[in-house]
């Protein structure tokens, strides 16, 4: 049985991939495009890879260029996250998240914050605004 | 979100396809935060990178038919004319800079090159209603001016220049605007380059809108453009607020909205050494340049620095980024010879993460800036980060410590 949490929508789309969960915010112009790995030092995340997952994070930080640059080039490699889910919505990530496509999500069921696990596959409805962890 | 039929016409396409594509991507940042409806700004500011995504967007937008309603300031790529004089940029880069500026150019855009627009050419008034994208900027012009502006992403402000409106909602009014984090400051702020390591402390304080207390009384231009760059590297902040400073925050009633702090915060002086040397690399060594003006340096941080190392022989080359107008007034005010006499260059248009530095690679360098530091990481370049005095120091020397 899969669990299914409510959401808000903000990028529109379905996404699917396993969940990576990063406690800081982030920055996606220190993603290495050619592997998705952050390279940011010192990051919650720093060395694993966000390419093809579905990053849990509670949002963006740094200049309101290099959001749109970093998720281009990992867009360009074929090393884009799946989707997102945030909980600090600020324009810089957003506005780049709907120009690049990827689907994005806030305002989550608590209870989804207390379930999810690193590594477990998940499924983000945007449209229909839920959230499901496959079992 | 409710649209009025011009909007709507623009939505559909009647203004042609780059005008119709800008709106959609408004309206749908709009819904994500439940905005009512669409307002006009009379002023925007858009942080072109001359970054391949950035360059991608200006065409796309071009090719739509797009043209600029508010034509909006822009921030620098590099100076063409002498990067390529000096035979310091590869062909495909010099291109690119060519392109994206053909590009801003044809989209009709006021091509400043400069990231501190709002010290100079592109002054709001105290609740002016404008889309400013770029680090320093949206906090300047809303904490320092009592302008309204959201951050911005340069696409998103792009979209609003082009379409003459943004979506209502955050920084936009008044309800958000207040403050939430009492941040005090328990430290001497000794010089403006005190205010990059305080805007580093962006983990520390939190999401949310700072309210700074403990800072001197008289506080420079070029701090208020410093503290700005670094919250947004070390975090996301569109405002922040100064007791007794700002002029949305003269008394903690008024800063606060008449409610207590969600948060308080202290900031000690090791805090800052801490926000200094986040993205520092280690001291103790040779160094072979030093890069200042990010954001760009203004005509007093200019004079500082010819009045410092005139007369002098720099050991490291030094690089003080600044605006067309700054480096006017250098030229004709006889700064730029000082310090061309010293080993340094005065350069305008020009932005430190650009691949117009391809020489500094692979080499340490000093700055007074974290931000300088941070994004060029991705270009291979070193920065080791100290006030702007020992920076001097070090570039006189060849040696920071």
């Amino acid at each position: 049985m899969s669990r299914r949490y409510k959401c808000h929508k903000i990028s529109e789309g379905v996404a699917e991939g396993e969940a990576i969960i990063s406690k800081d915010t982030i920055m996606f112009y220190l993603i290495d495009p050619s592997t998705g790995t952050v390279i940011e030092p010192h990051h919650d995340i720093e060395g694993k890879s966000v390419a093809h997952k579905i990053i849990i994070f509670p949002g963006g930080k740094g200049s309101s260029v290099v959001q749109a640059d970093g998720l281009y080039q990992l867009n360009l490699k074929g090393n884009s996250p799946h989707g997102m889910i945030i909980q600090y919505p600020e324009t810089v990530l957003i506005s780049s998240a709907i120009i690049m496509e990827i689907p994005m999500v806030d305002k989550v069921e608590p209870a989804f914050y207390d379930d999810v696990r690193d590594g477990e596959r998940l499924t983000i409805n945007a449209d229909d605004g839920y959230i499901e962890i496959m079992d | 979100m409710e649209l009025t039929r011009e909007q709507n016409d623009m939505l559909d396409g009647k203004y042609g396809k780059g005008v119709a594509y800008a709106m959609k991507i408004q309206v749908a940042v709009g819904e994500a935060f439940d905005a009512p409806r669409m307002v006009p700004i009379t002023r925007a500011h858009v942080a072109l990178s001359n970054q391949e995504a950035d360059l991608w967007f200006a065409e796309k937008m071009l090719e739509g038919g797009a043209k600029c309603r508010i034509s909006p300031t822009v921030n620098p790529g590099f100076c063409l004319s002498y990067f390529t004089e000096h035979h310091m940029v590869p062909k495909e880069y010099a291109d690119l800079m060519q392109r994206t500026h053909n590009a801003y150019k044809a989209l009709g855009a006021t091509l400043t090159y400069n990231c501190t627009p709002y010290v100079a050419t592109n002054i709001p008034h105290f609740k002016e209603i404008v889309a400013y994208s770029e680090s320093s900027a949206t906090p300047y012009v809303n904490s320092v001016w009592g302008a309204r502006s959201n951050r911005e992403g340069a696409n998103s402000a792009l979209c609003a220049a082009i379409t003459g409106y943004v979506p209502e909602y955050g920084l936009l009014l008044d309800e958000n605007r207040k403050g939430n984090i009492l941040v005090e400051v328990k430290a001497d702020m000794k010089d403006d380059s005190y205010y990059h390591y305080l805007g580093m402390c962006g983990k520390k304080i939190g999401p949310g809108i700072p309210v700074f207390t403990g800072l001197p009384e008289e506080i420079s231009s070029a701090a208020l453009t410093n503290l700005g760059a670094e919250l947004n590297t070390s975090g996301a902040y569109g405002m922040y607020h100064i007791l007794g400073f700002t002029p949305e925050a003269q008394t903690m009633e008024q800063a606060f909205g008449g409610k207590e702090p969600e948060r308080r915060v202290e900031i000690t002086f090791e805090d800052l050494m801490d926000g200094r040397d986040e993205l520092s690399c280690e001291g103790h060594r040779d160094i072979e340049f030093a890069m200042f003006g990010c954001p760009h340096f203004d005509l007093n941080q200019v004079r500082y620095i010819a009045d410092k190392i005139g007369g002098k022989k720099l050991r490291a080359e030094m690089w003080i980024l600044v605006s067309y107008h700054v480096k006017e007034l250098a030229d004709r005010m006889g700064l730029n010879e000082i310090i061309e006499k010293a080993g340094g260059h005065v350069i305008p248009d020009t932005c430190p993460d650009q691949p117009c530095w391809g020489h500094l690679k692979g080499k340490y360098g000093v700055t007074e800036s974290p931000k300088c530091a941070y994004y060029p990481k991705r270009r291979g370049i070193n920065f080791i980060i100290r006030d702007l005095d020992t920076c001097l120091e070090a570039a006189m020397t060849g040696r920071v410590e």
